[in-house]
């Protein structure tokens, strides 16, 4: 195996590890930080593939993904969370063990699915397929346990890192045009999302979900 | 350059009303941009209609039959709810809920959401589609919120999260496609609807199945099928009116082109039937829980959206019968599906806003206190409900004779979802529509007027569909049967 | 056996007994370090052995031969585990005695000696601080034992002698399974070695200690010598995950020059191991003891997840 190869799989490996950890993080702060450090693995891993392939065109979407998801993002997530005073705010979440547990068996999942598919691939990382999958899966799990809307928020930027993830390790990324438009689209969404916060903070004087009344079904 | 020429009037339309939407003549500019964007579509249907289909913009853009008649529903509709919308939006901001750069906002948004669904119907790129449904999203998630009650934000939260999360796994759908046809392909090609359709046969059938798994759940979102459902009431309720009408109307549509796009690659690859199971599936069950869902509500708005789900759960079922009679069926239940419920919008928000209410058991006698607006509604129920001779009744009855031949298991439930669907519209619209008033008589708005040019659409698609259409829906069926 | 192994065993079970001490002594000095305190130096530890060595011994009146015998067992046992693992170089002639499994039945009976004894006399802090440990035991066990299994599958054996041989001489490879296990591996290590998060080892109070509660009733010779041994169970520790994670620069032969340049790098890695523990743990604030399963539990999932990614990946 190639070494840029082996070095795609640690970073794969890592990915895993840090969606692992965000599921069980409860602090918000250290949530960013996590989220910050998947972008890096991400944007590293493009270039490891991109180095690998001889494909310029990924080290730009290398820099355009370590730029947004290692920098932008998170210092307005920082901001929000200054702005909020949700500094050294802690979600209730409840059982750990089970929530690993539960996304432990995602994983096998996860994995189970991906084996047959990751043996027909003829890409040198095909192996990757199954990681990112998990880690969709486990993004999805972290939005679904969440009950305040920044964690939630978090969990929906994680899984986008997962899904470009899969983009690039599996396939060599996608062709420019769409990656500048999911790009676009992530930011314009974080925006809004700021815009949210205040909104739904006014209101209810709280980002936790909880509060949301049960309207008429 | 037609195509490109039909994507710059909203472009520009949202760019100018972004800037000036607030101004008195914004409401008539708002028309103007989407007449605009409607006289473009025409001349491309015109073009479509010499020429036949062709792809544009170095092979990104192409027109087939399939979305040359929802491109023009979607001109369409857009242009009619932006005549509603003067008439509505006027009443809203002198009732003061509105500021100015709310109205910014709506006018800019409205012409962004038209431009996104106009660039998912047009393009040829499954990338560039998941772009722009996400772009609709966006564009709508402040539209919901727009009156920032507690309601209209908790619906534009759920709204934003299930469509993202939605929309998220069909993107991952998307990068498996794109990966199967990596291998047979290559390079950009490998995205393009075309491209694909080519090799469809030949995609690998594993990666094809989970792909197509991601995608339908996830653009199911967005087409409301159930158990992924939940945000769409929500959306529908608390949102400003036209926007209602233009999500029920047309994103739920495009949305619904968007799986079909993708049943025909997977029909291809795997040649089980499993997507057409799978379909058939999330349709008959959105068809049941919408219908029991129905008999539930008081509210106004989120009765006409539970009937959206209803509907669209329907086609969704007729896609998945597969057949020609059956895709010609759910095309046409789509466009009749898409003008009955804009148009029941359209008479649906008046009348909240004359009543002053969305709840159904304060609004009584619209008879004898609006007659054009009671009228409105009573027949825009009576299309949806599929009583002939409207459309509805056409695309239903022939959905059902389908449904015997190929799947008489499904009929009974089919039966069991549209009857009581029926009973309860029916007895809801009757509650609203007769009754006492002790109110006195209002002049009818002025924009109900689009509300009875839907209906009397309904009506002619009912009594005979003109042979163009006929000939356009034919040539769709054999294009995703084949 | 050659005599080469023979003299190679000897100088390691020299190595891990002599210089257990010190490796505990430069983590306090880290420690002290990081917290802006000029510390005891990283000689401290052997003096206290001596000053506890040179007191009276004290046993309780109700201590029966369990207690007396506890002090010289566990450190018999640690000795052996620490003779086990390849410190060196993977032939010491005692390797094969015991593989990976058979060590952490080692590290078991070794706490279930330090459990009897702590419950022998029959205080309530003594008994308490038996049943916490077998809990951190109970739940450290299968993650260690996952932990073990994936650097097992990659070289197909559960000897640690074997293990250590295949990951030196491949040429370099990177295993993102060993990612895994490597997190898991520190986590139960701060568990097993009863550092913080889990244990804070300089307490004073008695009712939050766990580990510290065992040693309470004990006093000179004994103490000195339950002391001994947990230095030396960090130290095996240590060098088992620098035979697994790290074990580049171990002589594969023996050769007195090989054997010279393992030692040094052995010193280096130690010296680096016990900083990064030290920064660990001034990092870290202690957990609560309810929080105990749920740390455990997640190093156990991580276990597991490096052995799905072996799986997944086949490296």
């Amino acid at each position: 195996m190639p070494l840029f190869a082996q070095i795609t799989n640690l970073l794969a490996a890592l990915f895993l590890l840090v969606a692992f950890a965000m599921l069980a993080q409860r602090r918000i702060v250290h949530l960013i930080n996590l989220y910050a450090l998947q972008g890096g693995i991400l944007a590293l891993s493009i270039v490891a593939v991109g180095y690998g392939t001889h494909q310029e065109s990924l080290y730009l979407s290398a820099a355009l993904n370590g730029l947004l998801k290692v920098i932008v993002i998170p210092l307005i997530l920082y901001r929000l969370v200054r702005r909020l005073g949700l500094a050294w705010n802690r979600e209730n979440l409840l059982r750990v063990p089970t929530l690993l547990l539960v996304g432990l068996v995602l994983n096998i999942f996860a994995f189970d699915v991906a084996l047959p598919i990751a043996h027909l691939a003829g890409t040198i990382n095909r192996d990757t397929f199954g990681i990112a999958l998990a880690s969709v899966l486990l993004s999805l799990l972290m939005m679904i346990v969440r009950t305040t809307a920044l964690t939630q928020v978090l969990g929906f930027l994680s899984l986008e890192n997962g899904l470009i993830f899969a983009a690039t390790s599996v396939t060599y990324g996608m062709p420019m045009m769409v990656e500048l438009g999911i790009a676009l689209d992530v930011i314009v969404g974080v925006f809004i999302l700021g815009v949210f916060f205040f909104h739904i903070r006014e209101e209810f004087d709280s980002l936790d979900l909880h509060r949301f009344d049960r309207h008429e079904e | 350059m037609i195509i490109l020429s039909i994507l710059f009037m909203p472009l520009a339309g949202a760019f100018v009303l972004g800037l000036y939407g607030h101004r008195p003549w914004a409401f008539a500019a708002n028309i103007g941009f989407s007449a605009a964007t409607a006289v473009a579509t025409a001349v491309m249907t015109a073009r479509v209609l010499a020429h036949g289909p062709f792809l544009a913009l170095h092979d990104q853009a192409f027109v087939d039959p399939f979305n040359v008649f929802l491109v023009d529903l979607t001109a369409f509709v857009t242009l009619t709810t932006a005549v509603f919308s003067r008439a509505y939006m006027h009443i809203e901001s002198h009732m003061g809920r509105l500021t100015a750069g709310r109205l910014r906002l709506y006018h800019s948004m409205f012409q962004l959401f038209a431009l996104t669904m106009l660039v998912a119907l047009l393009t040829n790129n499954i990338g560039i589609l998941w772009v722009a449904m996400e772009g609709a999203t966006l564009s709508t998630t402040l539209l919901v919120s727009l009156y920032r009650t507690p309601a209209s934000l908790e619906a534009a939260w759920k709204y934003f999260i299930l469509c993202g999360v939605g929309i998220a796994l069909a993107l991952f759908g998307t990068i498996m496609l794109y990966f199967s046809a990596h291998a047979l392909i290559g390079g950009q090609a490998s995205l393009l609807w075309t491209d694909l359709d080519r090799v469809r046969t030949r995609l690998d059938p594993t990666i094809v199945g989970v792909a197509f798994a991601f995608l339908l759940l996830g653009y199911g979102t967005k087409v409301g099928l159930v158990p992924v459902h939940n945000w769409l009431p929500d959306a529908h309720a608390e949102g400003p009116t036209p926007i209602s009408a233009v999500l029920s109307g047309l994103l739920l549509n495009v949305a619904l082109y968007a799986v079909v796009r993708f049943q025909v690659l997977a029909d291809g690859s795997l040649r089980d039937r499993w997507p057409n199971q799978l379909m058939m599936a999330f349709g008959l069950l959105s068809v049941l829980v919408a219908a029991f869902s129905l008999a539930r509500q008081r509210d106004i708005k989120r009765l006409l959206s539970y009937s959206s789900i209803e509907h669209m759960g329907l086609a969704t079922f007729a896609f998945g019968m597969g057949g020609p009679i059956a895709i010609f069926a759910a095309l046409l239940h789509m466009t009749v599906h898409s003008l009955t419920k804009s148009s029941l919008f359209f008479s649906g928000g008046h009348i909240a806003q004359k009543t002053g209410t969305q709840r159904i058991d304060q609004i009584q006698g619209l008879l004898g206190r609006n007659p054009a607006m009671g009228w409105a509604f009573m027949l825009g129920t009576l299309a949806i409900l599929g009583t002939p001779p409207f459309g509805v009744f056409t695309s239903e009855f022939l959905i059902l004779t389908v449904a015997i031949h190929k799947e008489p298991w499904a009929l009974p439930f089919l039966a069991v979802g549209l009857g009581v669907a029926f009973a309860a519209l029916f007895g809801r619209m009757q509650a609203m529509v007769f009754g006492e008033t002790r109110v006195p008589k209002a002049p009818a708005p002025t924009s109900l007027w689009p509300s009875f040019l839907h209906l009397a659409l309904v009506l002619t698609l009912g009594l005979a569909i003109p042979p163009a259409l006929s000939r356009w829906y034919t040539a769709a069926a054999r294009l995703l049967g084949h | 056996m050659t005599s080469r192994a023979l003299i190679l065993q000897c100088l390691q079970c020299a190595l891990v007994f002599a210089g257990a001490p010190l490796l505990a002594g430069w983590v306090e000095q880290c420690r002290a370090w990081f917290g802006n305190r000029h510390g005891a130096g990283p000689l401290q530890p052997y003096r206290v052995l001596r000053k506890l060595w040179r007191k009276e011994l004290v046993v309780a009146h109700a201590a029966s031969w369990v207690f007396r015998t506890a002090p010289y067992l566990l450190v018999a046992a640690m000795i052996i585990a620490g003779s086990i693992v390849p410190l060196l170089a993977p032939i010491v002639p005692l390797a094969p005695a015991a593989d990976a499994i058979a060590l952490v039945g080692v590290f078991a009976f070794a706490r279930m000696v330090s459990a009897l004894a702590a419950m022998d006399i029959g205080t309530g802090f003594g008994s308490m601080g038996a049943r916490r440990e077998m809990l951190i035991g109970f739940l450290a066990e299968p993650a260690l034992l996952m932990v073990l299994f994936t650097p097992a599958l990659i070289s197909h054996s559960t000897s640690l002698a074997v293990i250590v041989r295949q990951l030196t001489t491949t040429r370099l490879f990177l295993y993102p399974s060993m990612a895994f296990a490597a997190s898991a591996y520190v986590m139960v290590l701060l568990a097993e070695n009863a550092r913080i998060p889990v244990d804070n080892p300089d307490t004073h109070l008695e009712l939050t200690m766990i580990h510290g509660a065992l040693h309470l009733e004990y006093a000179g010779r004994h103490l000195a010598l339950m002391e001994w041994a947990g230095a030396i169970k960090l130290a095996t520790y240590m060098a088992i995950g620098i035979a697994l994670f790290l074990p580049w620069g171990m002589s594969a032969t023996g050769s007195a020059s090989g054997i010279a340049l393992a030692t040094g790098l052995l010193a280096v890695k130690m010296t680096a191991a016990g900083t990064a523990l030290a920064a660990i743990e001034t990092l870290l604030a202690k957990l609560r003891l309810f929080r105990v399963p749920e740390f455990l539990g997640t190093a156990f999932m991580v276990a597991v997840l490096g052995i799905l990614v072996h799986f997944l990946l086949g490296t």
